[in-house]
């Protein structure tokens, strides 16, 4: 198909690989930041093809994966009222919370339904004034500005119906907070590029002052990920750190202007819990006070719900880079897709419900040998 | 709302959600869900060598005949999409149920759940489908049921169709038939039915210019048949899709199934929405291609006839049975590389971003 078996060729790809094969002189560690990178490495084996010393780690960039317990059960108390259609993205449903998941509570009787766009959700609460429709708002600075868009558009129409569980969350804070710790081991990063089409990438170079560390802003198909892969070890092997943008199809310096005025009218940067890492200061967006009316956490009154992980599961070492899935006790067999015991099992986009979905053969391989 | 639904702050070690016991959709979705509701709650009710077999139809001797016998419910939504609509699907489904048998298809039976209010004039067009639809397959419905539930009980119109065929002397297909060094066989491009569904639903409409793929196949099945005898199995993947199909047979027949990526043939409009969607199209579902396991010295001749057939011009070759990683599907991808075609548990779920 066009557009994208380009993105896809195998003479290419081998090409790249065998140019890393040259400049690679010693190992480095390198973290794909986004959930859908991640996928793509695993679904095409990229991470087999490598030469030997360029290790992946997967970083926290599966909104699905990083979503608070604490806003699961929010979303999961208020789908449960009878008077409530909770309107979501798919994949959030199958998300275990405290308790229970979304599926179960539409099992139950709640109405639970999905959506591609937040603007359905609009139509949805226009078309059943007597519902209270609330819109499932997850997700980084990718997705946010479609749902700030929603929110504005409801205020400017006098919606009275519509409302929106909030829990969006912002990348550069999260380098920060990996690039801050003590057991960090990334050395360097390929870059959100969807989210960095959003808000470009002149926020990154703040990050290369504070860490020299390298970042590629990366696509999301083989080729792309191979050419970010291979432009991040130039850089370490020249021993430079600074912002290049791979993914120029998409991605501008300045991003998408409009999209982030809309984002600023709408929410503001408040902290956020992330699922698996724990707070990080500032790296959240909340809706402004102006928009408090739409606002479902208030609307309901869930602001004191709280919710703690299971110990077990080691998603905040995995989350962090500091882990494969695989060095979990439970990957596999006391934790599945089917009966996941922390977030990154659950979506296809986390790491673990990635290696588990294409790569447990390899593994088991590994294994024997 | 029931009390259970509702969110124990105090909790803090989350209970294994499998273990809750009640239906999800996940259930009905062909996958591994569906897998584990008939293994642990049906079939022990059951059992039987014939229904243990588990294939997409029984086989029963009936005084020296051998007699197909399938039953399938349909709850489409919408009703009505590009290429057909539930009286279509009602039919070609329980005829590809006996085809992938073997069988001549020869009668159905027809039951109609319908809900109170439901148009008439909506009736009379779903029930035209089924006599176009049961002409061009050859078979007679020829008996039935309807039965009316309140307003709100249903969602306008289930069907559900059984259906009978005979069985030719000397035709032996199962999905534990599957040996190492046979070839897998595809009749046509994958995703059609699913994604046509998927365009139409509320919430989600999206423009395409695809159909469904909804036909009958045991013409093609017969010419296949006719063509040779080392068919060891069919399958028409329908919910579920390619993925599911072939991991069953991997797991009856207690062999590896090696897929290669660039052999499947996709349309680029389904390949172009499943890449908007984020869904794969192994797993989106077909009502009118055929998957066949056969012996490699009659690939070419089995190829042959299927192209000779309008519901096979497009079949292929898309992968090998193997005696490596047992009871799964792997993919060798266009990059070369190798990955699990895997279970899934439920439905495929769009992804956020």
């Amino acid at each position: 198909m066009k557009y994208l078996d380009e993105y896809r060729d195998e003479t290419i790809a081998r090409g790249i690989v065998a140019e890393l094969g040259r400049r690679v002189t010693r190992p480095w560690v390198l973290m794909e930041i986004c959930g859908g990178q991640t996928h793509t490495l695993m679904r095409y084996g990229i991470d087999e093809m490598l030469p030997g010393g360029i290790e992946l780690v997967h970083g926290p960039g599966c909104p699905v994966c990083v979503t608070s317990l604490e806003t699961i059960d929010k979303a999961i108390e208020i789908a449960s009222r009878p008077d409530v259609t909770l309107i979501s993205y798919g994949d959030m449903l199958r998300v275990p919370g405290s308790r229970t998941d979304l599926f179960h509570v539409k099992a139950q009787g709640g109405d639970v339904r999905v959506v591609y766009s937040p603007t359905e959700a609009l139509k949805f609460a226009r078309a059943n004034p007597s519902r209270k429709v609330v819109f499932f708002a997850v997700g980084f600075e990718t997705t946010a500005p479609a749902n700030a868009m929603a929110v504005w558009q409801a205020k400017r129409a006098g919606l009275k119906n519509f409302s929106m569980l909030a829990s969006h969350v912002l990348v550069p804070p999260a380098i920060r907070a990996l690039m801050s710790s003590p057991r960090n081991r990334v050395q360097g990063f390929i870059g959100p590029g969807h989210v960095c089409t959003v808000m470009g990438y002149r926020e990154y170079e703040d990050l290369i002052r504070e860490f020299h560390v390298p970042i590629v802003v990366g696509g999301f198909e083989p080729l792309d990920l191979l050419e970010a892969i291979l432009m991040l070890v130039t850089q370490l092997e020249e021993g430079r750190a600074a912002v290049e943008n791979q993914y120029v199809r998409s991605v501008t310096y300045e991003g998408n202007l409009l999209a982030q005025k809309v984002l600023a009218e709408v929410f503001e940067v408040c902290d956020r819990k992330w699922r698996g890492i724990g707070g990080i200061p500032e790296s959240g967006l909340n809706l402004r006070a102006e928009y408090a009316e739409f606002d479902a956490d208030r609307i309901f009154g869930t602001q004191g719900v709280t919710a703690e992980e299971p110990a077990e599961c080691i998603s905040a070492e995995v989350l962090q880079g500091l882990k494969k899935p695989t060095d979990c006790s439970a990957f596999g067999t006391r934790c599945t897709p089917e009966n996941p015991l922390g977030a990154p099992m659950v979506s296809s986009e986390g790491a673990c419900a990635a290696y588990y979905q294409y790569r447990r053969h390899a593994m088991a391989a590994k294994g024997s040998h | 709302m029931p009390r259970e639904a509702k969110v124990d702050v105090a909790l803090h070690c989350p209970v294994p959600i499998a273990a809750r016991e009640s239906i999800l959709l996940g259930h009905g979705s062909g996958g591994r869900m569906s897998g584990d509701l008939l293994r642990n709650v049906l079939l022990p009710a059951l059992h039987n060598p014939v229904l243990e077999r588990l294939d997409d139809q029984a086989i029963v001797d009936i005084g020296g005949s051998r007699i197909a016998f399938t039953t399938d419910s349909f709850v489409v939504k919408p009703l009505f999409f590009p290429g057909g609509d539930i009286g279509t699907l009602a039919v070609n489904g329980t005829v590809n149920d006996l085809a992938m048998g073997g069988a001549q298809p020869l009668f159905l039976s027809l039951a109609l759940i319908l809900e109170e209010g439901f148009a008439l004039d909506t009736l009379r067009e779903v029930m035209e489908s089924i006599r176009v639809a049961a002409g061009l397959a050859g078979v007679a419905v020829v008996t039935g049921d309807t039965k009316v539930v309140e307003k709100g009980s249903g969602d306008g119109l289930f069907v559900n169709t059984s259906g009978i065929g005979l069985v030719p002397p000397g035709v032996r297909l199962s999905a534990d038939q599957a040996r190492p060094g046979d070839c897998v066989l595809l009749s046509g491009t994958i995703g059609d039915h699913g994604i046509t569904i998927l365009s139409q639903r509320e919430g989600l409409e999206f423009e395409s210019a695809i159909a469904s793929d909804t036909a009958a196949l045991h013409t093609l099945v017969a010419d296949m048949l006719h063509a040779s005898s080392e068919i060891r199995c069919l399958r028409d993947p329908t919910r579920g899709g390619v993925s599911s199909s072939l991991n069953e047979i991997a797991a009856r027949s207690a062999v590896g199934i090696e897929l290669e990526e660039t052999a499947i043939p996709i349309r680029d409009e389904v390949q172009g929405a499943c890449e908007m969607l984020g869904l794969d199209p192994l797993y989106v579902a077909n009502e009118g291609k055929l998957l066949a396991i056969v012996g490699p010295e009659s690939v070419e001749r089995i190829l042959e006839a299927m192209r000779q057939h309008p519901l096979g011009r497009d079949a292929r070759m898309i992968g090998r049975v193997t005696d490596s990683n047992p009871t799964m599907v792997t993919l060798r991808t266009r990059l070369g590389t190798s990955r699990i075609v895997d279970l899934l548990s439920g439905d495929q779920l769009p992804r956020i971003c």
